[in-house]
């Protein structure tokens, strides 16, 4: 085949299938929705994943937060004492955790985290038959194990972004405060006058719902579409991180952009 | 009026893509008899039992279970007829995050409204009936092959189905685990008045146990009639499949070219 043909008809696949994936995980949202009266008769399910994707995550959460706290105090001491407002420190770090680092880098580590766990599990019941029995004994795969894992990453991710961006407020004061000696006052008073809740809090929150949503059906989905093989269901999972990540950040930005316009 | 047939296949087609797997099939399962089909792998025995199921859809030509034309159900009406069936899956397929005793009380509390107390009786005793009610506290990764394949049996017939379908209930068994489950098939067909459908390649056994048994040759119905009169079948493709010969109407080699000419050319 002439080359450039051949190389127009492969980005043809590759742009048809990734385009039936995204309707196909549409498809499997939507059913999911549908289904979500059945999973909440079964909320006990819902509330065991939510210890494992939820809980579970929180060391992860609660160390990365800390250390992306006290690397802001730094770099934003480092900055804003050039301009002589180092008191402003406070606000500069609860903005950036509030607005953008809370939610986008617990969605990334959420996806790692979380995201891959589901997939494999998802994916190791298809390969061992589980979902078909469940199939076979008329009851449903979807109401029964994807609603729940999918109500619970939904419930777990503002949740895990509020604790994120506690923490690493508390991880920039450790830097700015006691290590470096900006004023204890300025620090928290700076931040209470300019930090909107509507504006900074609920937007954030906002945000890492709809994080919450794409993540947890991205993971879902892989799972539930993987081929069943052992190389099925790693690439499945590697996949999950990787279109995880992009959605995270491509929604971010679109997210942010009518935030702002707004 | 109940069917003498509980399940009936009619001209039944199926394909993957552009895999033709089965070409006009017809096969009856007469109720209260243990049937068995037979064929060499990748035929397409276990799409059977889906078909039966109606996990996948024929291309052409229907399945009829309990007088209902399965492709035509909604999903609702699917999931009616699937509570008249029991399916033992090739490796059992028991949900690993659940102990032995909750993976048998899994349909129960799932469809019925029976108090826990009730349900805890219900699957002392189907474990009983398959040998396991020591191993109920037992995680279902805890469990040999042979003990889980009797555990997913217990949960098969936990709700006292209708048609109880086997997918290779014997592979990868030692001798012992296969009696026993060889043993269950009949015992438990004869005990709950059920009506049984077995897929599988053990010639043996299913010679053992089966009231009729159908074999399954490129898509379509090769043989069928009950192991006696099988046994003495001198239809070529029977007669390699029960008397396992290495090549026969079933080739040795894939389709392949010329040999000499594969292995000169490649040099």
């Amino acid at each position: 085949m002439n080359p450039i043909l051949k190389f127009l008809s492969n980005l043809g696949s590759q742009v048809t299938s990734r385009i039936w994936r995204l309707g196909a995980a549409t498809r499997l949202f939507l059913l999911t929705l549908i289904y979500s009266g059945e999973s909440f008769r079964r909320i006990h399910l819902t509330i065991r994943e939510i210890y494992f994707t939820g809980v579970m995550s929180l060391i992860i959460i609660v160390v990365s937060a800390f250390f992306v706290g006290m690397v802001l105090g730094l770099q934003g001491y480092y900055t804003l004492q050039k301009y002589g407002s180092s008191e402003s420190i406070g606000v500069l770090v609860a903005l950036a955790l509030l607005r953008e680092l809370g939610p986008v880098v617990t969605a990334l580590l959420f996806a790692g985290r979380a995201g891959t766990a589901i997939t494999a599990e998802i994916g190791l019941m298809k390969a061992t038959e589980q979902l078909s029995a469940m199939e076979m004994m008329a009851v449903s795969p979807i109401a029964r194990i994807i609603g729940p894992r999918f109500w619970a990453g939904v419930i777990s991710m503002p949740i895990l972004a509020s604790i994120f961006s506690m923490v690493g407020i508390m991880g920039g004061y450790l830097v700015a405060v006691p290590i470096i000696g900006v004023d204890h006052g300025a620090f928290w008073s700076q931040m209470n006058v300019n930090v909107d809740f509507r504006f900074d809090v609920v937007n954030g929150l906002i945000k890492s719902f709809v994080f919450g949503i794409a993540c947890t059906i991205i993971a879902l989905y892989e799972g539930y579409d993987a081929p069943p093989t052992a190389e099925g269901v790693s690439r499945a999972t590697t996949r999950t991180v990787v279109t995880s990540s992009l959605t995270i950040l491509g929604l971010d930005f679109i997210l942010t952009s009518f935030m702002i316009a707004h | 009026m109940t069917q003498k047939n509980i399940v009936e296949i009619q001209n039944l087609s199926f394909s993957y893509g552009n895999r033709m797997l089965h070409k006009d099939i017809n096969m009856t399962f007469p109720r209260g008899k243990v049937t068995a089909i037979m064929g060499g792998s990748g035929c397409g025995k276990t799409t059977i039992l889906r078909l039966i199921g109606g996990q996948i859809k024929p291309k052409a030509g229907q399945v009829t279970v309990d007088g209902k034309i399965v492709h035509k159900q909604d999903r609702q009406g699917i999931y009616e007829l699937r509570r008249k069936m029991g399916m033992l899956f090739q490796h059992g397929a028991l949900f690993t995050d659940l102990s032995v005793f909750d993976n048998v009380a899994f349909p129960m509390r799932e469809h019925t409204k029976l108090p826990e107390s009730m349900i805890r009786d219900l699957v002392l005793m189907k474990l009983n009936a398959v040998g396991l009610r020591g191993a109920h506290k037992l995680m279902s990764t805890e469990l040999s092959g042979g003990m889980a394949r009797r555990v997913a049996l217990a949960r098969a017939i936990a709700l006292d189905p209708d048609i109880i379908m086997y997918d290779e209930p014997f592979a990868g068994l030692d001798p012992i685990s296969m009696a026993v489950i060889c043993d269950l098939i009949r015992t438990l067909n004869d005990a709950l008045g059920a009506t049984s459908i077995i897929v599988t390649h053990d010639v043996e056994e299913a010679f053992s146990f089966a009231d009729y048994i159908y074999f399954v040759a490129d898509g379509v119905v090769a043989a069928e009639g009950t192991p006696k009169e099988l046994s003495k079948s001198k239809l070529p493709f029977v007669y390699q499949f029960v008397h396992g010969e290495k090549d026969g109407p079933v080739p040795f080699h894939y389709n392949a070219p010329n040999y000499k000419k594969d292995i000169y050319e490649s040099v």
